[in-house]
């Protein structure tokens, strides 16, 4: 019974956002207030029917109900509770449901803080994101439905895959959605300007927080699921330029630009034509990633399902929005005039340049992303583009983009100076130098590429302490009157900080791990100690267990140093009952940043002894303590009054910061 | 500078930029490219078999052998050819006698294949897809009653 209701609240879901799209668009038409004034309810009653969908599958999984197919197939009785609610979306029917309810609910909150936004632009963007409700409910009923039923009804489910039998599936999704699916406002933002010819800095303010959140989740999203595949895979990788890796990653990077150009927006009226576009991009890019990952086109972990129809449903979905949207655009572009000029070496200047690089290495990742397709579809060939590729072209794309982002704070808006910036920065570039010599050479003799690696980590880090310490007036100013300075600081002055150090702390960390990670295979039996840089680890034991849906053995080793036990790990290896999957459970030591890494594989037949792998990992968890930076900067500036969801619209008088000779950011 | 040069500031800019990329996407899918290979293909040596290449296929029953400790050896079949292949590392929690696999390395001049990464990805039923259609289409197909 309250599957049937899920599945009629689906339906009724996807007739009101039918109205949702068609009512409003029918009163901008015909400047209707009375059609104009029903979209924000109709958006809240949509996000109302998804939720009852939504909570009706949560409820057959909880009690387990193998009479839905759904279930069936990816729950098991004795599945830990936790993992019967994460399950939900853990499969590719509950997943899209998850999807649209974010979709719905992004509509829900535009509708709900969206007060002072001018009515029609309101309308618009409800109704553009009605649309793409509708169109995604009706995937949903039509190719990928939940709530089918299976008649007798099996007394035990298959269980849900175990590799995703962990917590990760509890956070990595939903952030990822709320990230990936957030940009859909951002989209229908764009798709209003676009059909409405009016574009100012209001439709910029309205813009940026909401790239902001999207953005924010999606920076989360991603570092939850690297560390996630890090720890759960048993590789020891923590990025793999896998092709669905890369689908959240071309967002991101799109989604990155799209918020700094909304600045330069928002603050001087300029690059609005390329924020539209980029808006537009951002969101497309989310569009494919789900193509990609739901079709089932790509070989990736990922892909649950393999069905050509959903595929093409999906494909169909795709090209109709990004297409329709980029032929708006096309049309109705020419018609937004555009602001105001600056001199290339400017604040504007600086985010241009940010902009040029972000898309420019989003266009790498897409072709390598895409290319094996495209060479299977024309010439038949199977070939697959990797790592290197990417380090290739990726990489040296990052480098002048990095070395730059310290100066775009310090170059004052409309026209800037270069050298200014630099007698402000040279003290952050020495101190960088100066550890990077010290760190890598002598330390460690590394090689040079390394060297340059952390000497450009340490300058992103020290290059966002001395933004605020200038803005602090710092060195000249009292303590006291730093201090008054920095409690005035607008909040974005801290994200943009605490973001830019954050994207130093990543990259310490990637460059740390790759160049000096050490890693050994070897064979051992209980009771043997072997020695792996420095470190003594002994087997203690080894024993089969029982777990609550799976069997595993669990193996205990003792990390110790110069006779002092430092820690214990305790990798195991999984094998699940009910689909006879096996999986391995790494064991993690963590030691301030460095991690020792320890994962079990087969056990030698006729012997006691199994296969060990262990790895080394120095500075690896900065990878995402760099992202925690991010996301919290991105945090830190949302709750900037100025962009407060729902703040009144009152315009501050600008502050001029005399130490900078600019305006505060 | 007037407006007409900071524009153009601006647009050589970003062509000097897609140029760079341009440049570096071009070189780098001429060199990185890995191609995917049966073992009738190696056999067949019709092909460039120098550099890296994955080859997939199912793993011969019976053929693995781990007694070296941290190497293992396995071979690869498609329906008329096997290939040997050598792995030093842990192989993945699916790979499985008789499933389908591929290994990522290369070839060596006695015709053993060198491998550094072994694929199987996590899903009981899943054959990757490209192993798949390389034995649908030499009529070796036998994985539709999985799905």
């Amino acid at each position: 019974m309250i599957v049937e209701l899920g599945h009629y609240a689906l339906v009724l879901g996807f007739a009101l956002a039918l109205a949702q799209m068609l009512v409003p668009f029918v009163g901008l038409r015909n400047n209707d207030a009375r059609f104009i004034a029903v979209a924000p309810s109709l958006s809240i009653v949509v996000f109302i029917a998804i939720s009852i969908a939504f909570a009706a599958l949560t409820w057959a999984y909880v009690v387990s109900d193998f009479s839905v197919k759904n279930v069936w197939e990816n729950s098991f009785s004795t599945k830990p509770l936790l993992y019967k609610f994460t399950g939900v979306w853990g499969n590719h029917e509950g997943s899209m449901l998850l999807w649209v309810l974010i979709l719905a609910l992004f509509g829900a909150l535009v509708a709900i803080f969206g007060n002072n936004l001018p009515p029609r632009l309101k309308a618009g963007v409800l109704a553009t994101q009605g649309t793409i409700t509708a169109a995604f409910t009706a995937f949903l009923l039509l190719t990928s439905n939940p709530f089918i039923r299976l008649v007798p009804a099996p007394i035990e489910g298959r269980d849900l895959n175990p590799i995703l039998q962990d917590i990760g599936l509890a956070i990595h999704p939903p952030l990822l959605y709320l990230g990936y699916v957030g940009f859909s406002i951002c989209f229908s933002f764009a798709i209003t300007a676009l059909i409405e010819g009016r574009i100012d800095a209001a439709w910029a303010r309205w813009v940026r927080p909401w790239t902001l959140t999207a953005w924010l989740f999606l920076t989360a999203g991603i570092s939850m699921g690297s560390y996630w595949a890090y720890y759960e895979l048993g590789w020891g990788g923590w990025w793999f330029w896998d092709p669905v890796e890369n689908a959240s990653f071309m967002p991101w990077l799109i989604g990155t630009a799209l918020l700094h150009s909304a600045l330069v927006m928002e603050k001087r009226e300029a690059m609005k034509v390329w924020t539209i576009l980029l808006s537009i991009l951002a969101f497309s890019f989310a569009l494919l990633g789900t193509f990609l990952v739901r079709s089932g086109v790509l070989t990736s972990v990922h892909s649950f399902a393999t069905d050509p129809t959903r595929g093409l449903f999906i494909l169909a979905i795709l090209i109709a929005f990004i297409g329709g949207a980029l032929i708006l655009f096309g049309l109705r572009a020419s018609t937004l005039r555009n602001g105001g000029m600056f001199h290339p070496i400017s604040r504007e200047g600086a985010l241009v340049l940010n902009n040029l690089f972000l898309t420019t290495a989003t266009a790498t990742v897409f072709v390598g992303t895409l290319y094996p397709l495209f060479i299977e579809a024309l010439f038949g060939e199977k070939i697959s583009v990797g790592e290197p590729y990417f380090n290739m072209t990726f990489g040296p794309l990052m480098i002048p983009l990095l070395i730059a982002v310290p100066f775009g704070p310090f170059l004052a808006w409309k026209r800037g100076n270069l050298y200014g910036a630099f007698e402000r920065l040279w003290v952050a570039a020495g101190l960088s130098l100066l550890v990077a010599l010290v760190f890598a050479y002598v330390l460690y003799q590394a090689p040079i590429l390394a060297s340059f690696g952390i000497a450009l980590a340490f300058w992103l880090i020290f290059g966002a302490i001395a933004d605020i310490w200038a803005k602090a007036g710092l060195p000249k100013a009292k303590p006291a009157v730093a201090w008054a300075r920095l409690k005035g600081l607008p909040r974005s002055s801290w994200g943009t900080a605490l973001a830019h150090a954050g994207v130093g702390i990543t990259t310490l960390g990637i460059v740390s791990v790759t160049t000096f990670e050490q890693e050994t295979v070897l064979t051992m039996a209980p009771g043997e100690t072997t020695q792996f840089v420095g470190y003594d680890m002994r087997f203690d034991s080894l024993e089969a267990r029982q777990g609550p849906n799976f069997v595993y053995d669990h193996a205990v080793f003792t990390i110790s140093k110069e006779g002092q036990t430092i820690g214990v790990v305790e990798p195991e290896n999984r094998v699940y009952v009910a689909s006879r999957m096996p999986t391995t459970e790494a064991g993690i030591m963590t030691m301030v940043f460095n991690q020792y890494y320890v994962s079990l594989g087969n056990k030698i037949e006729g012997t006691d002894q199994i296969v060990v792998r262990v790895w080394w990992k120095p500075m690896v968890t900065l990878i995402w303590w760099g992202t925690v930076f991010m996301t919290i900067g991105g945090v830190v500036s949302l709750s900037d009054r100025r962009l407060r969801i729902g703040a009144p619209k009152k315009i501050k008088p600008r502050r001029v910061d005399v130490v900078v000779g600019g305006p505060a950011q | 500078m007037t407006r007409k040069q900071k524009r153009s500031v601006v647009i050589f800019g970003a062509l000097g930029v897609l140029a760079l990329a341009v440049a570096l996407v071009l070189s780098a899918l001429g060199e990185q490219v890995t191609f995917f290979r049966t073992p009738s293909d190696l056999m067949a040596g019709s092909e460039d078999n120098s550099g890296r290449m994955r080859l997939g296929g199912l793993v011969v029953v019976g053929s693995v052998d781990n007694s070296a400790g941290n190497q293992v050896k396995f071979s690869v079949e498609d329906v008329n050819h096997e290939i040997e292949v050598v792995y030093a590392g842990i192989l993945p929690d699916l790979f499985r006698e008789g499933q389908g696999i591929i290994a990522e390395g290369t070839l060596s001049a006695d015709g053993i294949f060198l491998a550094d990464t072994v694929l199987a990805k996590h899903d009981e039923t899943y054959m990757p897809r490209e192993v798949a259609e390389s034995l649908k289409e030499q009529g070796f197909w036998k994985g539709d009653e999985q799905q």
